[in-house]
């Protein structure tokens, strides 16, 4: 039976894609979606995080047949009719990247934490974060780029 | 010189590889003895490039004004730069073009930056040593500079005035104050396009005090892109037709296939090819390409391979350590690189204290978050790579190997990379990928390595092991110094160590003691090894810098006035037989006083609460840094604050990049030597994911990083690397002023730190 994913407020069919596919790689390498990245596979490093009705999760371990009628968002449906969201222009305005690589997930995870938490201080930070692995270190950046994004009215 | 000495000897191939579209440029012969390594190039039109160089001379350019690779502007006045270098994450996309812009007087806002590909007419490109910043400082602000003269010569010309009449004010206009004239670059460009090159040595170049663009944060020029998820990485490279790969090798290293199950593997769903790959420099392995990486990564779970696995399997952590104690207990062992005076005697002499300590560290991976991937395309005679590479010329020459093309056959298209930290200045993941696309010519295939074939494939850095000697005076000085480092051969059948393994002669204190005695036994081995972030400094400086530490705390003096004391005064040391960069002590002591100062260090701190402080110097780069601990008595670690104190010349070229660099370098350094550790049995890594090989997490992180730079009259020099050294000894001197444990082996996770 073909599958249809709802993604970043489209319908996107994957035809007869096995059905333990992860999403990930769906929308890898079925659908060109490569913001999600692929970090370690096994849920330990957030990279690929995205959203399923809103709660971020780890992609790479989400067979696709578990997705029918789920909203799914990519870090490319943040921004809305090219406006940057107030995380993803305070992650510019911050400088946060290094390499970049973990960022997509990182804002994923961070986006989830504001929506649930508009105001939050440092320790609800770490706790939101703590999945979300950044071999380059910008750990220090990405607090104050929460913290600037929480401030705006 | 004028147009018409243009040597057509010196044309440029009609279809350089590169984004911009460079035909139509023609090759000046302006830079015969200018000494600069990059070429400069003027725009002609490429209806004119046809014809006989001659006839160019008399041609009307058609707008674009383009002095050399680097710059273009049209008449339009759009303004590109060209990034040359592989982009890692260090911020070189966007602060060797902040150079140029700054000497072109251009605001950073009107500048779009294009990334280059391989193109050997572009100077060095390479991402490794911490070499871009002092490689092209001098000459990148040149090429700025001689935009600027010719755009302002052309507004001079223009106006019929003296060019000593105009300025730029650092907008990408020239203009005449006397007369209130300005005209844009664009409206210059096409007459600055006619222009002879002047040689560049003798364009003027802005007095840094007007520097408008250098020494500003800026944020890097891919953050719109990062943040919306565009496609940027190698692994991100998507081809008409594209299929995806995996490649499976031997878990031991240097092991062979023997036989392999590929019809079984070629029958599974989406696997469209599986074959033994078997190519010069490329590791024995089993290449399977599939519609998907997923159908590819699954079809793994099939695979049966036949290992020969090769004399490595017989090797272990547990065996080298034990090689190295075997070592240590022979006073024949090793080779002597470093004697001065005479350590025997003055351990020997009356009233000598002598301190001894061993100090160990395990391998460590670089674990870069994208793991090494590649994407090739093959037809027959040549290949064109996707490859995040450090080296794209390495992996221009590693894939020209494999297939036994020349390498001008192949093209290099550099994506930025998730990470490099050393791991992809080799080019194994190129070599791999180009083999694998031969097998399906016309056909781009993406290699991409899962996390544990990263993990156990690394070119790791190696472990080592030290026992250190000192010997202090009945006054608390430090008077002798010697090390018996055993580490690595660069292999099996050879006594020499591995570059990226061996203790320079140099290495601090040596050239600082009267009487210092170094030792240093390579063990043979079949484990791949590579440059780590600082190679061998941020490996020996924990346990140089935590036993000089053990040593203050012997002497009863304060640690930064014992570390001052053994710096001694301001002075430049030469480096042994002039092979090696000077040493100015007096570099190192000022930004060990700014890091104590900044951390106030002396003050009072509570029980279970200690700041300890290292220095290194390495890659052009002095660095000090204090970091501030407090242990619970039931041992758990929290980083309060971490200072850092660096001296890398007289420009920061981008302050927040520069500041990301240092915030970095303190985060991997404790990240490394708190919980990493690649260990080895049977000749394999033993570890495979992030689970049994952790990074540092937010939770975990220091509470606050600050940089300060200290500015002297010295020439730019780069941040990738310096600052990472001193960190895990500084973490470990904070330990033991917080704890009393000495910390001698890594990793830190290992140890009980509970105290009571
Ligand atoms: S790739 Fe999914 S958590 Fe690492
Ligand atoms: S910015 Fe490189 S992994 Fe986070």
């Amino acid at each position: 039976m073909p599958l249809t994913l709802n993604i970043n407020g489209k319908s996107h069919d994957l035809g007869s894609i096995d059905p333990s596919t992860p999403l990930l790689w769906a929308l890898r390498d079925h659908l060109g979606l490569v913001g999600t990245k692929y970090g370690c596979g096994q849920g330990l490093c957030g990279a690929c995080t995205v959203h399923l009705n809103g709660q971020p999760s780890r992609s790479c371990i989400l067979p696709v047949n578990a997705l029918a009628g789920v909203k799914i968002t990519t870090v490319e449906g943040l921004a809305k009719g090219g406006q940057l969201t107030a995380l993803q222009q305070a992650w510019c305005d911050r400088d946060v990247a290094q390499c970049g690589y973990c960022q997509a997930g990182q804002l994923m995870s961070a986006t989830a934490l504001l929506a649930r938490t508009p105001k939050p201080t440092d320790e609800d930070i770490d706790a939101a974060m703590s999945g979300n692995l950044c071999r380059c270190g910008t750990y220090t950046r990405i607090r104050q780029a929460i913290h600037t994004a929480a401030a705006q009215p | 010189m004028n147009l018409s000495e243009i040597d057509p000897a010196t044309f440029p191939p009609a279809t350089p590889p590169g984004h911009l579209d460079r035909r139509g440029f023609l090759r000046l012969s302006a830079l015969a003895g200018g000494g600069l390594a990059l070429a400069l190039y003027l725009r002609l039109p490429s209806d004119l490039l046809a014809a006989a160089p001659a006839a160019a001379a008399a041609g009307t350019p058609d707008g674009d004004f383009a002095p050399n690779l680097f710059v273009r502007i049209t008449s339009a006045g759009e303004i590109t730069i060209l990034a040359s270098n592989p982009e890692a994450g260090q911020g070189v996309k966007t602060a060797l073009p902040m150079i140029i812009a700054e000497e072109l007087d251009v605001a950073w806002t009107q500048v779009r930056v294009v990334q280059a590909d391989l193109d050997p007419r572009l100077g060095r490109q390479v991402a490794g040593g911490s070499q871009a910043t002092p490689t092209h400082y001098e000459p990148f602000r040149r090429l700025g500079a001689t935009a600027r003269f010719l755009l302002v010569a052309a507004a001079a010309a223009k106006w019929s005035v003296h060019a000593s009449e105009l300025s730029t004010p650092g907008d990408a206009r020239v203009v005449h104050a006397a007369s209130g004239r300005a005209a844009s670059y664009g409206e210059l460009a096409g007459a600055a396009a006619l222009l002879p090159l002047p040689d560049e040595k003798t364009v003027p170049l802005k007095n840094p005090a007007d520097f408008r663009v250098m020494g500003r944060r800026t944020g890097g020029v891919d953050n719109p892109a990062i943040v919306t998820g565009q496609p940027l990485f190698g692994i991100d490279t998507r081809r008409p037709g594209q299929l995806f790969a995996t490649f499976v090798k031997c878990p031991v290293f240097g092991g062979k296939v023997r036989s392999a199950n590929l019809d079984a593997v070629k029958a599974l769903p989406g696997v469209k090819h599986a074959c033994v790959i078997d190519a010069p420099g490329v590791s024995s392995g089993v290449a399977i390409v599939a519609t998907t990486t997923w159908q590819a990564f699954k079809a793994r779970d099939s695979l049966k391979v036949e290992w020969d696995e090769g004399r490595t399997a017989a090797e272990s952590t547990a065996g080298f350590a034990a090689a190295a104690e075997r070592a240590w207990a022979d006073p024949g062992s090793g080779k002597i690189l470093r004697n001065d005076g005479d350590f025997e005697a003055a351990r020997a002499a009356a009233g000598a204290n002598l301190v001894g300590a061993r100090y160990t560290y395990p391998f460590l991976s670089h674990a870069n978050l994208e793991p090494q991937n590649c994407t090739a395309l093959f037809t027959p005679g040549a290949l064109e790579v996707w490859a995040p590479t450090q080296a794209p010329q390495r992996g221009r020459e590693a894939a020209a190997k494999a297939l036994g093309l020349p390498p001008e056959a192949v093209t290099v298209r550099m994506t930025r990379m998730g990470g490099g930290f050393g791991r992809r200045l080799t080019n194994d993941f190129v070599a791999e990928a180009a083999a694998i696309a031969r097998e399906l010519p016309g056909v781009p295939v993406q290699l991409a390595w899962t996390r544990a074939d990263d993990m156990q494939h690394d070119w790791y850095r190696p472990a080592g092991y030290h026992d250190l000697r000192a010997v202090l005076d009945s006054a608390g000085s430090l008077l002798g110094w010697s090390d018996h480092f055993v580490t690595f051969a660069a292999g099996y059948d050879t006594a020499e160590p591995s570059g990226v393994a061996s203790l320079g002669p140099d290495e601090f204190p040596g050239r600082f003691l009267p009487h210092c005695l170094v030792r240093q036994t390579p063990l043979p081995n079949g484990i791949p090894m590579g440059p780590w972030r600082a190679p061998r400094a941020s490996a020996q400086s924990f346990a140089h810098q935590s036993f000089l530490d053990e040593l203050a705390v012997a002497s009863g003096r304060d640690p930064v006035a014992f570390k001052l004391a053994v710096l001694g005064e301001p002075r430049a040391i030469p480096a042994t037989g002039g092979k090696g960069p000077v040493y100015h002590t007096g570099r190192m002591a000022g930004v060990v006083r700014l890091a104590a100062e900044k951390s106030g260090w002396g003050t009072p701190l509570p029980k279970g609460s200690g700041r300890g402080l290292a220095f290194h110097f390495s890659h052009l780069g002095y660095a000090a840094i204090v970091v501030e601990v407090t242990v619970s008595p039931a041992g758990e670690l929290t980083v309060d604050r971490v200072v850092v104190a660096a001296d890398v010349g007289r420009q920061i070229i981008n302050p927040s990049g520069a500041e990301n660099q240092a915030e970095g370098s303190v985060v991997d350094g404790i990240s490394s030597c708190l919980l990493q550790s690649i260990t080895l049995d049977g000749g394999r890594v033993l570890q495979t994911n992030f689970g049994d090989m952790p990074l540092l997490r937010i939770a975990q992180s220091p509470k606050k990083i600050e940089t300060h730079f200290l500015v002297t009259d010295n020439p730019p020099t780069g941040l990738g690397e310096p600052i990472i050294p001193p960190v895990p000894p500084a973490l470990g001197n904070a330990l033991f002023a917080a704890t009393g444990k000495r910390i001698r082996s890594l990793p830190i996770s290992a140890h009980d730190l509970s105290w009571s």
